[in-house]
């Protein structure tokens, strides 16, 4: 009888007794995350979950990241099966608005330029030793893009999802802090004071319809790959533009990105694992995320520099800082340092269009990087 | 393929490659403008 009280004891407490010193650490960084989230307001949606996962995983012996632990089961439900992002992504297409992109297409551009920093930041990652496939997952913090970085990393690099996924958030989060030092830097005050004329034509519904359709099928041609991106994006589109869904596009927006930002943040966390996430290597990804943010920023101004010089002028080198797919934070960043230096001059709808662009050239980006390495054999 | 090769292939062809299709998209906005017009103020227009 005593025999069974003690050994019933035993059992109570025993996380103590099997802590391992990443663990308090890593119940440190939850709650951090946590405070962010809830204090601070920095993407609680994603934070909150983010920062409960990762305290839950790093108490010894619940076993909710083992076989059949119920982490464990979420996150091969849609992580694995890279599920979650792209449901998120109808949900992007369905808030999202083109017609300031349809408005002038040519600011299409600088959504490329924005993506430059992935490209660049994979060169450098590799430089460090990085393998090819953990390069492309780091490279692709610079997409500014959450469900896009998730899904390149559980797809091919799995074992760091938990680091760039906090990583692309956090940085994300950052834009406003990241951003105006490096405008600042590439253009001189005249540049910045350019005001820009919306001489633009307007946009019928017709357009707005076939756009996405008509950029899922070229897309999809040219970069079978990443197809999943770039079809729930432009589907979420199109069921907001066609007006024929509206339930649909509803739940889209609410209910199911709602239930799936939960349950993707949660399985983020769970990959926090101390003894996994503490090492070198998790301080060089969060370096290069950063870098990789920042090369964006430099090449979008640079080549609104370069846009600014062809179209004579009438360009705002500042909304090439927009380029970027953290939407719509990117272009609210542009407007208000347009502002500074001229109170009445509003880059915004211009810099929503580059923005927008930035949405559709970080999954094109990635749809790009993904049939590369296919076509090199360095994916099945 | 060595690092090398793979990182310089990456950052030409990456970054060429999601400018032209980018501006391949650019293009087909601007076709897809003038295929369907929106009218100045018009019901269309305000969409």
């Amino acid at each position: 009888m005593l025999d069974a009280i003690i050994n019933g004891l035993s059992g109570l407490g025993a996380g103590f007794v099997h802590i391992h010193w990443s663990n308090p650490v890593m119940i440190g960084a939850g709650c951090v995350l946590l405070y962010l989230g809830i204090k601070k307001d920095v993407e609680p949606l994603l934070l909150v979950p983010i920062g409960f996962g990762a305290i839950l995983v790093n108490i010894p012996l619940a076993g909710l990241m083992a076989e059949e632990g119920f982490l464990r089961t979420i996150y091969d439900m849609g992580i694995a099966t890279e599920l979650f992002p792209l449901l998120i992504f109808i949900g992007i297409g369905a808030m999202t608005d083109f017609g300031p992109l349809l408005e002038n297409p040519k600011i299409f551009l600088l959504g490329a330029a924005g993506q430059f920093g992935i490209f660049l930041t994979i060169g450098l990652s590799l430089i460090f030793g990085f393998s090819k496939l953990d390069a492309v997952a780091i490279g692709v913090i610079g997409a500014c893009d959450g469900p896009t970085a998730i899904y390149v990393t559980s797809k091919f690099a799995p074992h760091l999802l938990g680091a760039v996924s906090v990583a692309a958030y956090s940085y994300m989060s950052l834009v406003p802090i990241i951003q105006p030092p490096i405008m600042r830097w590439l253009t001189t005050e005249k540049e910045r004071r350019i005001s820009m004329d919306r001489d633009v034509s307007p946009v019928s519904r017709r357009a707005k319809i076939v756009f996405p359709i008509m950029i899922t099928i070229v897309g999809g041609f040219i970069a079978p790959q990443g197809l999943p991106l770039l079809g729930t994006i432009m589907l979420g589109n199109l069921m907001r533009e066609s007006g024929a869904v509206s339930r649909l596009t509803k739940a889209s927006e609410n209910e199911i990105t709602n239930i799936v930002t939960l349950l993707l943040g949660i399985s983020i966390g769970a990959t926090m694992d101390g003894r996994m996430f503490l090492k070198t290597q998790t301080m060089f990804i969060l370096l290069f995320g950063f870098l990789a943010i920042c090369l964006d920023t430099v090449c979008g101004v640079l080549f609104g520099k370069l846009m600014n010089r062809m179209s004579g002028g009438k360009i705002n080198p500042l909304i090439g800082a927009a380029g970027i797919s953290a939407y719509p934070m990117a272009a609210r960043v542009v407007h208000k340092e347009g502002l500074k230096y001229d109170k009445f001059n509003f880059l915004l709808m211009h810099a929503v269009g580059a923005n927008t662009g930035g949405q559709v050239g970080s999954v094109m980006a990635a749809a790009i990087m993904l049939s590369m390495l296919k076509g090199m054999g360095i994916i099945p | 393929m060595s690092n090398w090769e793979f990182g310089f292939t990456m950052i030409v062809v990456g970054m060429g490659g999601t400018l032209v299709v980018l501006a391949l998209f650019a293009t087909m906005m601007g076709l897809l403008k003038r295929v369907f017009p929106g009218e100045e103020g018009g019901p269309e227009g305000k969409q």
